[in-house]
């Protein structure tokens, strides 16, 4: 019996260890810069608060931390949705005035391999700008920063709580510089295949329900002939 | 060691997947079809000034911007009745034209985009092309058409009807070396 407890100790310390040198390993996870931060071509940015409260309607399958918005929204319960969670939110300019409605719809992504930094997520942005146009967003977005830098810190705290300034950027593909694929479906946007990036402001966390105060920021870089009639 | 090999070895993720039900279409393309039977999948209805909002305490917004549009969000089932992703129909009012688009999220196998042409045709469906698809849609085009059904069974349990929605997928045709 003393073996079979030995052991098990063993086993959890071992597991224990290795997910802290995983978690705290500096040549994991570490982000650059997007190219669409610093880019000179024209740009569309459009802000969204990233708590479920501050959005229209938030779903997932009724058991994660974040609660689903408004009550009794139904959960995506089913198995083959049950890893999946949809968002619905008004879209505001740069002067925080609403300008459109975004609708994303994300699922945990089978390519996550902790091992190496990638705490993915498939997700994909319904963006309608009215009187511009609609927009189809297709991306990955890794979360392993977000986890290591608030997630990991709020559980170590005695309040459960993390509060601070971080900011990220969220999207991790499909395109090689860690950029979203930007499919425009209607308006001024029909036609065109352009880059995106979803960026995250978070201010406070909980262990109880997450985000407590954070902004999410889509930047969509549009095409040379957009920018030429914008101007 | 054993802790390391464990983490390794166990997939963080696995997503349940259903088979796929697709078909050869006689004039090239596989059809796969889908519906929605309302108003049990329905998870969203917003739309300005509704009565009845879908849930109960939805909010939906009151900017004038979005004053001509409306969006529904729905679990969406394949040919066997099983629920097998999330869609969302967006629905606008342009000066001269409309809106009304779907995307369609299976998450053991990907995204579709589809802009319908807001004109129904005729026999009262609407049909409109594949944008963009994603992971296992990305090289495909085709279209996709929708359709409502009312039930006529009567029967108490029944759903009140179904959105059907037909996607034909084509591969691209890649250029000839």
């Amino acid at each position: 019996m003393k073996y079979i407890v030995a052991a098990m100790i063993g086993f959890l310390a071992g597991v224990t260890l290795f997910a802290a040198a995983v978690a705290y390993n500096p040549f994991v996870g570490r982000q650059g810069v997007s190219p669409l931060s610093i880019t000179d071509a024209p740009t569309v940015t459009l802000g969204f608060s990233a708590v479920a409260s501050g959005s229209i309607l938030l779903t997932n399958n009724g058991e994660s931390r974040v609660d689903p918005y408004p009550e009794k929204v139904a959960w995506l319960w089913e198995k083959s949705i049950r890893q999946t969670s949809a968002m619905v939110t008004v879209l505001l300019d740069g002067r925080n005035q609403a300008t459109g409605l975004g609708i994303k719809i994300s699922s945990a992504s089978e390519e996550t391999w902790l091992f190496s930094g990638r705490a993915l997520v498939d997700s994909i942005w319904y963006v309608y700008l009215p009187g511009r146009g609609a927009m189809f967003i297709e991306q990955t977005e890794n979360y392993w920063n977000y986890l290591r830098d608030i997630m990991l810190p709020a559980y170590r705290s005695s309040a459960n709580t993390w509060t601070g300034v971080w900011l990220g950027n969220m999207t991790s593909g499909p395109g090689a510089l860690r950029t979203a694929k930007v499919t425009g479906g209607s308006g001024e946007f029909a036609g065109n295949v352009m880059l995106g990036l979803e960026s995250l402001s978070v201010l406070a966390w909980r262990v109880d329900n997450g985000l407590v105060a954070a902004e999410g920021r889509l930047i969509i870089e549009l095409p040379s002939e957009s920018a030429a009639d914008d101007e | 060691m054993a802790a390391a090999v464990a983490l390794y070895t166990i997939p963080a993720v696995d997503q349940h997947r259903e088979n796929s039900i697709i078909s050869v279409s006689p004039n090239g393309g596989n059809v796969e079809s889908f519906h929605i039977n309302l108003p049990m999948d329905r998870v969203m209805v917003g739309a300005p000034g509704q009565a009845s909002p879908l849930p109960r305490a939805l909010e939906w917004p009151e900017d004038e911007v979005l004053a001509q549009v409306s969006a529904d969000i729905f679990k969406i089932r394949n040919a066997r009745d099983t629920v097998v992703g999330v869609a969302a129909r967006t629905v606008a009012k342009e000066d001269e034209s409309g809106v009304v688009d779907w995307i369609i999220h299976l998450p053991a196998r990907g995204s579709l985009f589809v802009t319908m042409d807001p004109n129904p045709q005729e026999g009262a469906y609407r049909i409109g092309p594949i944008r963009a698809g994603t992971r296992e849609f990305e090289p495909l085009t085709g279209f996709v058409s929708e359709r409502w059904v009312s039930d006529t069974s009567g029967a108490e349990d029944e759903p009140a009807g179904r959105i059907e929605l037909s996607a034909t997928y084509v591969g691209r045709a890649e250029p000839v070396e």
